[in-house]
């Protein structure tokens, strides 16, 4: 493939305003968005604001819109676009814009520290604890995220809804208490924290209607609508509205 | 002076990897007020890209395994020049730093019966690396991230404030340690928030560096934007030196293809889970390239190295398993003979080893990198690999049990930004295992420091001068343009004002990246590398001109022309202290003098800034350069841990002298 001119259309501006600003761009084989961004930045607008740490994936620094399309610029190859389509980057849409492609997501640090630590069983000393894999791997597959906050831009629940931010903690951090709901040690319940119900009473798991966007848009794959949301859902539903599942579980769990 | 907000914290920690966040933790526990600095947001630090694991010898997956083994493991790959006192505590207390992360809610994979699994890598002798698949660093920050959150809930719960006793000031940049006005004590730090680009100032009697590395001064590289060796620069600058920077790890295996990842890593779990180095003909060439220090240790048969992956006690190690500098320099020679693969690597190749299921499941996130960004199947094809700068195994000079810098009281170092503990060359996996053991050592002696300095009321205070200086300093990119210079640089500096048109710091930053690349890399020669210095000197020239368009509100190109001046200086260190080193060990190959050197063994180079004083006048004399180097004797190793060795292997790094002793 030889390199080619793009047309990309780059938001600038910030709190007070901007708008969408026309480039024309080189690309070569095998960029990714991000590289054509650092292109801009070092041939037409030095200072175009944009984070990105890794450029690999790993790190969820890049978060942005690309055609309206939340996404990781590193991860978004040129070669799935056509030479002749124009190519749009927008901040992400759920979060305050801090200046061109960079927006506040303070809210999400917020959210993460509303959430229950885990809680080390009593008794266990460093080096005693015994887990098996498969009891593991749930979890597991959760601690992949990478704090992109792609799934809590798409949610529609955070998008639509500025005033829904004050109650919901988004699908990043339901999926947090999920995970610590099902680390096979975690002691919360001992400690007189009852996970479920927080997920619905305090962080507005009630607001999911499992529309799925949330794990479309996930670049990690996590399946989080069914693996986390819809389990503790129906986790939680059933404290709500069983006592006698409520108190089952907790005696199953003080044996196992 | 220019406005800028001041605040007072007890431990300021500047870096939020796997190093600072321990040592925040450690110091906040500790009792002290602790502010953690960093330039991108909480969470993302260079650490959240380790993919291998961390090396701790819990002994879960081999009996034998234990801190000796460990140890002897890492005084090897650093061929001996690592500082043993770090050597032995890092492998000691690397099993509890370790245990204690699964205490604050990591987790780990496990062994049949339970415990953290552990997989084998290049240099270690048993199984020793504590993975989460292949994300490892990701688990490890974020677990430390957590752990800080709750601490924050604690403080939280008993003071009504999250942030009363541990903050972190994301996306904000240190540019200078700031002392107190008689220039002997560390008083605080000096920087700017990326995001509003107002200044800031922190008192704080303690400062931690825990920044990382500097591969960004490198042009194929698996590091990233962070990496402009400020931490370096910052201990340069208020007076603390640094050691064995000649001393860079090329990792063996980066991406080479498409151009846009070259020097992306590819973990060395590819080969430690089987996979296998070929050349365009075919051939498993490692074999062909085992060094004599290490024949008894490694296969001579590729039958032998199949073997040693299921019966390890009874068969030695594929080659493929040397450390990592022995492997960079192979894969480099295979490729000069013009036996590399179609875009310059070599073949990497697992998909002939394992099943695609057991691929995807040990290599998630290599099996999705390669897909997404190469349009490779590493399950049914091979990958194309060549070397990347990776890690510099230098940095402050710093005292093994405390973490505390040489000569600069009240500052601290860990992490890679700390130098000694991996010698010449650093095993894979020993870098996390590092940031954590070295972390909570430096948290607990910046804590203490600060507590004696509170309880003696003899708290530093920034010196004015010195805010003002960095002021000017970091807003000098804006006047570049006219060729103007602040009034309170200016002032001092008359003589050196820049003449010519302003630079475009992206421009410099390239050429500085392709210079280092090209004649301080992974092979050198004395007259590249004074070459090179001549091309520092001179880019340092222009870098004072390096201008910017636009205001302060984060604008990534007055942030890299402000990084440029780290840049420069960590770049000179390494160029000068590897002209000088005239022998090759570990991350260090000379071209022109190929051999090992015993005597070379007990020396350390250490770095200074040649004029301290100078403040913002650096020299602007091509001729001239900014950084003194000074040869030091390396401390003798303890006899019972020289026992551990047999004397045959000792004799090829030891002196003769030093043998007798
Ligand atoms: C791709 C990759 C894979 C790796 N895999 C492994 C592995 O499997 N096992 C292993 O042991 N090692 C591995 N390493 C090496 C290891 O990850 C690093 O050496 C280690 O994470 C460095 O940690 P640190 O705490 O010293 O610094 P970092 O994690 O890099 O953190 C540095 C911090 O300092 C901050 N900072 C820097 N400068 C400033 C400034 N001027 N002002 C304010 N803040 C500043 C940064 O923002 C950042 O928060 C790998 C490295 C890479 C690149
Ligand atoms: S599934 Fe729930 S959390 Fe996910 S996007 Fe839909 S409403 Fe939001
Ligand atoms: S769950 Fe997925 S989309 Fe959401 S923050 Fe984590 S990695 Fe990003
Ligand atoms: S830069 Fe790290 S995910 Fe894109």
């Amino acid at each position: 493939m030889s390199a080619y001119e793009a047309h990309f259309r780059v938001w600038r501006g910030d709190v007070d305003g901007g708008g969408l600003r026309d480039f024309r761009v080189e690309v070569n084989e095998g960029e990714v968005v991000l590289d054509i961004v650092h292109r801009l930045q070092a041939t037409q607008a030095p200072d175009l604001a944009v984070r990105w740490n890794c450029k690999a994936g790993k790190c969820g620094s890049c978060s942005a819109e690309i055609n309206g399309q939340p996404r990781l610029l590193c991860m978004t190859r040129m070669s799935v676009f056509s030479r002749d389509e124009t190519i749009t980057l927008t901040p992400l849409r759920a979060f305050p814009v801090v200046r061109d492609l960079v927006t506040d997501v303070s809210f999400n640090y917020t959210k993460a520290r509303e959430v229950p630590s885990f809680v080390p069983p009593e008794g266990l000393g460093p080096g005693e604890y015994r887990m098996q894999q498969e009891d593991v791997g749930r979890s597991q597959e959760f601690r992949k995220c990478i704090e992109c906050f792609l799934c809590q831009d798409t949610c529609h629940v955070l998008r639509d809804f500025e005033q829904n931010k004050e109650a919901f903690a988004g699908p990043r951090f339901l999926m947090r208490v999920s995970e610590l709901d099902m680390h096979p040690l975690d002691a919360a319940g001992e400690a007189g924290i009852d996970r479920k119900r927080a997920a619905q009473d305090e962080h507005g798991l009630g607001y999911c209607n499992i529309t799925k966007c949330c794990t479309e848009v996930c670049p990690e794959g996590i399946k989080i609508t069914d693996n986390a949301l819809i389990p503790l859902k129906e986790r939680a539903v059933d404290r709500k509205y069983d006592p006698l599942v409520w108190l089952g579980n907790k005696i199953r769990r003080r044996e196992g | 002076m220019t406005q800028v907000e001041r605040q007072a914290w007890d431990v300021v920690v500047i870096g939020a990897g796997g190093a600072g966040l321990r040592a925040a933790i450690e110091a906040r526990e500790a009792g002290m007020r602790c502010a953690v600095i960093c330039k991108s947001l909480f969470g993302k630090a260079h650490t959240v890209m380790a993919e291998g694991g961390i090396a701790a010898s819990m002994g879960n997956v081999n009996e034998g395994d234990n801190w000796q083994v460990h140890f002897r493991d890492t005084m090897r790959g650093g061929k001996f020049l690592n500082h043993w006192r770090m050597a032995e505590l890092h492998a000691q207390e690397a099993p509890d730093r370790v245990w204690e992360l699964e205490t604050w809610g990591a987790l780990f994979d496990r062994t049949p019966d339970g415990r953290i699994s552990q997989r084998n890598f290049g240099g270690h002798e048993y199984p020793r690396l504590a993975h989460v698949g292949d994300r490892t660093g990701l688990e490890l920050i974020r677990t430390l991230q957590q752990k800080i959150v709750s601490l924050q809930q604690e403080d939280h719960a008993e003071t009504g404030d999250y942030e009363a006793r541990l903050k972190v000031f994301q996306e904000c940049t240190v540019t200078r340690i700031v002392k107190d006005a008689a220039g002997e004590k560390v008083a605080g730090v000096f920087g700017y928030e990326r995001e509003s680009g107002r200044f800031f100032a922190i008192e704080a009697p303690a400062v931690v560096l825990a920044t990382g590395g500097i591969g960004k001064s490198f042009k194929v590289t698996s590091n990233s934007w962070e990496y402009t060796g400020d931490g370096h620069a910052l201990a340069l600058l208020a007076g603390a030196p640094l050691i064995n920077m000649e001393f860079v790890q090329f990792h063996p295996t980066g991406m080479v293809w498409p151009p846009s990842v070259k020097g992306i890593l590819v973990t060395e779990s590819v080969r430690g889970d089987g996979g296998v180095l070929r050349n365009s003909e075919g051939k498993r060439f490692m074999f062909d390239y085992i060094p004599d220090v290490f024949k008894e240790k490694y296969a001579q048969s590729e039958d032998e190295g199949d073997r040693w992956y299921e019966d390890p006690d009874h068969n030695r190690r594929p080659p493929e398993l040397l450390p990592r500098d022995e492997v960079a320099r192979a894969i480099n020679s295979e490729v000069k003979a013009g036996r590399g693969s179609p875009h310059g690597g070599v073949f990497l190749d697992v998909s002939t080893r394992m099943p695609a299921e057991v691929i995807k499941r040990r290599l998630p996130s290599m099996h999705h990198q390669f897909k997404e960004l190469a349009d490779v199947d590493i399950t049914a094809e091979p990958m194309e690999v060549g070397p990347t700068c990776h890690y510099v195994m230098g940095g402050v000079d710093v005292d093994p049990d405390t973490a505390a810098a040489s000569g600069v009281p009240g500052l601290f170092a860990a992490g890679e930004v700390a130098g000694g503990m991996h010698g010449s060359n650093r095993l894979g996996g020993n870098s996390l295992s590092d940031l954590l053991v070295f972390g909570r050592r430096a948290g607990l002696h910046a804590a203490r420091y600060a507590q004696e300095a509170a309880a003696s009321g003899t708290r530093p205070v920034p010196d004015d001068a010195q805010l003002d200086l960095a002021a000017a300093e970091a807003l000098r990119p804006f006047s570049a343009e006219d060729g103007e210079l602040p009034s309170a640089v200016s002032a001092g500096s008359a003589a050196e004002q820049p003449a010519g048109p302003a630079e475009n710091p992206y421009t410099l930053h390239q050429e500085l990246q392709q210079t280092m690349n090209d004649l301080v890399g992974i092979i050198r020669r004395a007259g590249e590398m004074e070459d090179a210095l001549h091309r520092l000197a001179a880019l340092r020239v222009r870098a004072r001109r390096a201008g910017v368009e636009g205001h302060r509100q984060f604008n990534p190109g007055w942030h890299l022309a402000i990084d440029l001046r780290n840049m420069l200086l960590v770049s000179e260190c390494v160029a000068r202290a590897a002209l000088e080193r005239t022998e090759s060990r570990g991350g260090h190959t000379r071209d022109d003098c190929p051999e090992m050197d015993r005597e070379w063994r007990r020396v350390n180079l250490v770095c200074r800034l040649s004029d301290p004083s100078a403040g913002l006048a650096a020299p602007t004399d091509p001729g001239r350069g900014q950084i003194r180097l000074e040869r030091r004797e390396t401390p003798p190793i303890r006899p019972d841990l020289l026992n551990l060795f047999e004397k045959d292997e000792l004799v090829k790094y030891l002196t003769d002298e030093e043998l007798t002793q």
